[in-house]
């Protein structure tokens, strides 16, 4: 009987919940996402792109809504990365997914945090992105990284 | 591929303490059998080991100054932290003179390599707007950090030629012009901070040969100089870096030189590291350029260095300020046309990721898979009595086939006290022998043989 590996089915899937506005452990699921990619050979390029992407899905929990849950769907040829949240949902996202916008409040900005780039970097280092909101309910983002050419060198994000 | 490490363990001082592998900013390190191990692939030389190791197991191997005789004509290369070694009362002119004095014929400071360099990446950074920010390529460590454990950055690397390298490449250029010297006479010699210099001329990144020869521990040839320096011919003639070029051994001073733009310099590895995750997550791109340099203080903080980091940071800065700023240092046609004779441009630099755990990426994910499920059995303790530095990367030596499961001490015992409890329990059972049997059990088969 052939594996899953043999079939071409392997999978790794892994979780992480998040919990909003809690600064000290933000970043760390991203971390852990940027590795577990490193350790299937993702292509340096593939690694970055979904290392940002990744992490700037953990933040908009953090810095955006109550609690969510980050999950991620690694096979050879790509990674799925889906971030939903309960939080307040977002009511224009064409709005939202300009850059430079955003509702970051002055706290959070003096952090650092909240230059409105969040959602159109996510977009551009991903292959395919969706974004979907209730407001009241909270938002889901779900992005695709595609794996170059394995090992491969890979410029630019 | 093999890799030349100029950080070696000596066996026999090792006690397998597990000081290093916990400071080892790429986990570079493991005590297998009561020894330290260092994995060839990850090591980048920074040093770290050398500094915390209390047996003073871990060394920098570096050259002996015999090696001089193997040369006619020799030029040493003192790195711009050598000048932070002394005080006020001591003029570069007098340590150039005290090379002399130890048995160099010539002397070119990498400060002026520096003055090239620096006039090199004031153009580059003009002319090339992406991408950013540009890291320095200085550092041998920081190179190899990001190879290693950043390589989606590698292209971050500016393209130039290092201080070090130009410097050689000025004494090589001097001894053919005014000595018509081949260059298989001429050693040049690098005196060096840390031993990732001699890592690099050993085994350069983005080039295939050093212009260097060798280097030697500045600490030893401090020592070697300190009783000659009072009878040293005065070099003044010597001296041709600029202020800002000696600066270059001090954390900020290579941004100092540069001046304009925005600049951000960080020092010590791990901070280093830090920062390089923000880059990756693309948090800085409103910078122009990083020097990052691995040790704290900028190279004054070397693991080969003599003089305390914070007196040499010190030391340099004020002569930076006694010699006075020169106007705008090298000129900058000058430098570029240097760079661009010399005989190997500086190519990019080439990612060396380690982390993958299988060739076959099917395979790789079901071992991913493994190590996620090894670590969730883990204690997450982090104490390192396994000989690896922390639980994630025993479940990564595991799934690798470096390691057991029960080189956890707490998986140890787990599984030492289940197998207690299961003798006790062996232990209260009798053969059928001895006891008697209960009423019932197995009754049927007691006749069979
Ligand atoms: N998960 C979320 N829940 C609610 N609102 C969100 C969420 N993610 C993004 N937003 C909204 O979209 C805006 C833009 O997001 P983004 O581009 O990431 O910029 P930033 O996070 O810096 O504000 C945010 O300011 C916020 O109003
Ligand atoms: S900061 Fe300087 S002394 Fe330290 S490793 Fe880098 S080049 Fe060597
Ligand atoms: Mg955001």
């Amino acid at each position: 009987m052939q594996t899953p590996e043999e079939r071409g089915e392997a999978r790794l899937r892994l979780e992480f919940e998040v919990t909003g506005l809690d600064f000290a452990t933000a970043g760390s699921a991203a971390t852990r996402v940027k590795r577990a990619l490193e350790h299937v050979g993702f292509s340096a390029r593939a690694v970055r792109r979904a290392a940002i992407t990744a992490y700037e899905a953990e933040m908009n929990i953090v810095i955006h809504a109550r609690r969510g849950l980050l999950k991620v769907c690694v096979a050879p040829e790509a990674v799925v990365i889906v971030a939903a949240d309960e939080g307040p949902g977002i009511a224009d996202l064409e709005l939202a997914m300009q850059e430079g916008f955003s509702t970051a409040p002055e706290d959070v900005r003096e952090m650092g945090f909240g230059a409105g780039m969040g959602l159109p970097n996510m977009r551009r280092c991903s292959d395919h992105f969706t974004i979907q909101s209730v407001v009241g309910r909270g938002t889901t983002v779900r992005a695709v990284i595609k794996n170059d050419q394995v090992g491969g060198r890979g410029r630019g994000v | 591929m093999s890799y030349f490490h100029s950080v070696t363990l000596q066996r026999a001082k090792c006690k397998g303490c597990t000081n290093c592998i916990k400071r080892c900013p790429t986990e570079a390190i493991r005590v297998r059998e009561g020894k330290a191990h260092i994995l060839e692939e990850r090591c980048v030389d920074c040093g770290e080991c050398i500094r915390i190791c209390p047996n003073q197991a871990k060394v920098a191997v570096t050259d002996r100054l015999e090696r001089l005789e193997e040369f006619r004509y020799n030029v040493a290369l003192p790195a711009p932290a050598f000048f932070g070694q002394f005080g006020r009362d001591v003029d570069p002119g007098q340590v150039l003179g005290g090379l002399i004095n130890l048995g160099f014929d010539h002397v070119v400071e990498v400060a002026l390599g520096a003055d090239v360099v620096t006039a090199a990446i004031r153009r580059y950074l003009r002319e090339h707007p992406q991408p950013r920010p540009l890291i320095s390529s200085a550092c041998p460590t920081v190179v190899r950090l990001i190879q290693v454990r950043f390589p989606s950055l590698v292209d971050h690397i500016i393209p130039l030629h290092t201080p070090m390298d130009v410097a050689a490449l000025l004494a090589r250029r001097q001894a053919r012009e005014q000595h018509g010297l081949a260059d298989g006479d001429v050693g040049t010699w690098f005196i060096t901070p840390c031993p990732a210099k001699l890592t690099a001329v050993r085994q350069p990144v983005g080039m295939t040969l050093s212009e260097v020869t060798g280097a030697f521990s500045m600490a030893e040839i401090y020592g070697m100089m300190l009783p000659l320096l009072a009878q040293a011919p005065e070099g003044g003639e010597l001296q041709q870096a600029s202020a800002h070029g000696f600066g270059w051994g001090r954390a900020g001073g290579e941004n100092q030189a540069i001046g304009a733009g925005a600049l951000l310099s960080v020092d010590g590895i791990h901070n280093v590291i830090a920062l390089l995750e923000e880059v990756l997550r693309d948090r800085l791109g409103d910078l122009d350029y990083l020097e990052l340099q691995a040790c704290v203080a900028g190279c004054v903080g070397g693991s080969l260095v003599a003089e305390n980091p914070f007196v040499g940071r010190t030391n340099l800065r004020m002569l930076t300020e006694r010699l006075g700023a020169t106007g705008p240092g090298f000129p900058e046609e000058a430098a570029v046309r240097l760079l661009a004779e010399a005989p190997q441009v500086r190519g990019p630099v080439e990612p060396r990721p380690v982390m993958r755990l299988d060739e076959d990426p099917a395979r790789a994910i079901s071992k991913t898979e493994q190590l996620e499920r090894v670590l969730e059995s883990l204690p997450g303790l982090d104490c390192g009595s396994c000989g690896s530095p922390h639980c994630r990367s025993l479940a990564e030596d595991i799934v690798r086939g470096r390691a057991f499961e029960t080189d956890c001490v707490f998986k140890l015992r787990e599984q030492v006290h289940a197998l207690a409890a299961e003798m006790l329990e062996l232990a209260h059972r009798l053969p059928p022998a001895m006891g008697q049997r209960d009423e019932g059990e197995d009754g049927a088969d007691s006749n069979e043989a």
